[in-house]
């Protein structure tokens, strides 16, 4: 598959955030439609990709729900059968024509490998229980209509527009980036050492899929959960080994966190009211909501972790 | 445009809605009109909203503002009823901008002339390369503030964040709280009269009545930077 192939080392320079978790029923009745509006109002910011993270409709348990993203649409029906027959598939939606969700009888682990290892040209967005993940190097508006964004509803989401300053656009460079069973990782920054990084983190058996400095910032969090590091444990040594610009937002099965860098060049600006927390790059996209006007606003602060929703990791 | 009224002092202001009209629709009225009240509604977080004023305008805007905001202005008065994102007041040249609520980062970069105040707290870099605009802070400011700032003078009601005035010039800030840290020749200096007297005044135009000049230490530079040392030859 091409995008395996692609050198994509492009960082995060401009780009948007976006990301809500529910407080109430009637937020998560319509998430779909809140990540929506606050992804298309970022797109001035990241025209190039787009992509979203969204919690919803838990698998039960023992099985798992895979994303996954094939440049070779025909070849849809012979992968779900290959996968049938390897680990079982209790259902599989075809999203879009590059996309599709696949629930397995097994554990989210298991079926990771099992596609890795036995359909090398099908990439994972993501995997686990819960999590769904959807990207692609198409603009936010067309992002929304393709996969019918504004329909889905779910606890918590995030949100990604990507503005690629020195490389390709591909689908493979684009966010949010899996970080592991339920766990992803949006970026707006740019560092300086992931090369180094990168190397360092292979050695360690973690497997990077392009050149791209947000995959090494996601792969250095899966890093840290694997040591058992708590999340907010993880996030805190990214201050330490992590030499760049970053906002980062990271979703869990649970709920998000934020991160941004001690300089905090990029921006990012919170807000919370009874029916939501939100954070996103830049207010308009916060003014979208229902309630915003007369939601608490802040900026967070630099190198503090910010969390909602019980973010321990397993 | 809605709300069109008779032109006298007492006149209220007429209202400019940005629900139906764009940033630029809204500017371009705002640089035809020579004088009177505004209204700015439905901001939403829009960037650069007021920007490149030059008249004698009181213009209100009623909700949150992004980047950007009453960049360049020059003799207007405009006052957020709300936080405002980065780049407040850029570039200032004259006239008062007020935010009632939080500003982010770079508030009143490199502003020259003109009063900034800001009701609740401002983010990192706050008056960076400021060159003779003030700055009055209710709250607290973030890390970086007055950055290489030339001229002005920058009030801190709060607390100060990490390397204030670093490479600083010849602005003067005064804090009345805790400063987190003083940036490369950014030294605490003697509060003389003079300065008692002139923080009073920044204070009273600002509108800050429960601050006490006698309350504030002031900050400024140490001049060692302004020549090259000979000494540090060997560093190069």
């Amino acid at each position: 598959m091409g995008s395996r192939l692609d050198a994509c080392h492009a960082d995060a320079a401009m780009c948007g955030i976006v990301g809500i978790y529910a407080k109430s029923d009637a937020c998560e009745r319509h998430l779909g439609a809140h990540a929506a509006a606050m992804l298309v109002e970022m797109a001035d910011r990241g025209p190039d990709s787009a992509g979203v993270a969204i919690y919803r409709d838990p698998a039960p348990g023992g099985h798992s729900k895979l994303c996954l993203q094939s440049a070779d649409s025909a070849g849809w029906d012979d992968a779900v059968t290959a996968i049938d027959t390897g680990i079982g598939v209790v259902e599989a939606r075809r999203v879009g024509e590059r996309h599709a969700l696949v629930e397995t009888p097994v554990g989210a682990e298991e079926a990771r490998d099992w596609v890795e290892r036995e359909l090398p040209d099908v990439a994972i967005d993501s995997a686990g229980r819960i999590i769904e993940i959807y990207k692609d190097a198409i603009s936010p508006a067309e992002f929304v209509s393709r996969f019918s964004l504004a329909e889905m509803s779910g606890t918590h989401a995030l949100g990604h527009t990507r503005m690629a300053t020195e490389s390709r656009v591909t689908p493979a460079g684009s966010h949010p980036f899996s970080t592991g069973l339920d766990l992803c990782l949006v970026h707006n920054g740019s560092l300086s050492n992931h090369n180094r990084l990168r190397d360092e983190l292979r050695r360690e058996g973690i497997g990077f899929r392009t050149r791209n400095d947000s995959e090494v910032a996601a792969a250095y969090l899966t890093w840290r959960l694997r040591q058992g590091a708590t999340l907010e444990g993880a996030l805190e040594g990214c201050l330490e080994d992590l030499d760049g610009f970053y906002t980062f937002a990271v979703g869990t099965a649970e709920g998000f966190a934020v991160l941004r860098d001690p300089i905090s060049c990029k921006p990012a600006v919170m807000a919370e009211c009874d029916d939501w927390v939100a954070i996103a790059s830049e207010y308009r996209a916060l003014a979208t909501l229902p309630g915003a006007a007369d939601a608490e606003v802040w900026e967070p602060e630099p190198g503090v972790v910010y969390s909602w929703g019980t973010v321990a990791v397993a | 445009m809605s709300g069109a009224a008779p032109d006298s002092t007492a006149a209220p202001s007429r209202a400019l809605d940005l629900s139906q009209l764009s940033v630029r629709e809204l500017n371009a009225a705002l640089h035809e009109a020579e004088d009177g009240r505004w209204e700015v509604l439905d901001p939403v977080g829009k960037h650069a909203i007021a920007a490149g004023l030059d008249a004698e305008l009181e213009v209100e805007i009623a909700g949150n503002v992004g980047y950007y905001c009453a960049g360049m202005n020059k003799r207007a008065t405009v006052r957020v009823k709300g936080n405002c994102g980065v780049g407040v007041a850029e570039n200032i040249m004259s006239g008062k901008v007020a935010i009632e609520g939080d500003a982010s980062q770079a508030a009143g970069a490199s502003g020259h002339g003109g009063l900034l105040v800001i009701e609740g707290n401002a983010a990192a870099r706050c008056g960076i390369s400021l060159k003779g605009a003030d700055i009055v802070v209710r709250g607290s400011i973030g890390h970086m503030s007055a950055f290489m700032a030339q001229r002005g003078r920058i009030v801190v009601c709060g607390d100060a964040g990490a390397a204030l005035g670093d490479s600083i010039y010849e602005a003067r800030i005064y804090v009345r709280g805790e400063v987190a840290g003083l940036g490369a020749d950014c030294v605490a200096k003697e509060m003389r009269p003079e300065h008692l007297e002139e923080l009073a005044e920044l204070l009273a135009e600002a509108g800050i009545e429960d601050a006490q000049p006698a309350e504030f230490s002031r900050y400024g530079s140490a001049r060692r930077l302004y020549n090259f040392n000979v000494d540090d030859a060997g560093e190069y």
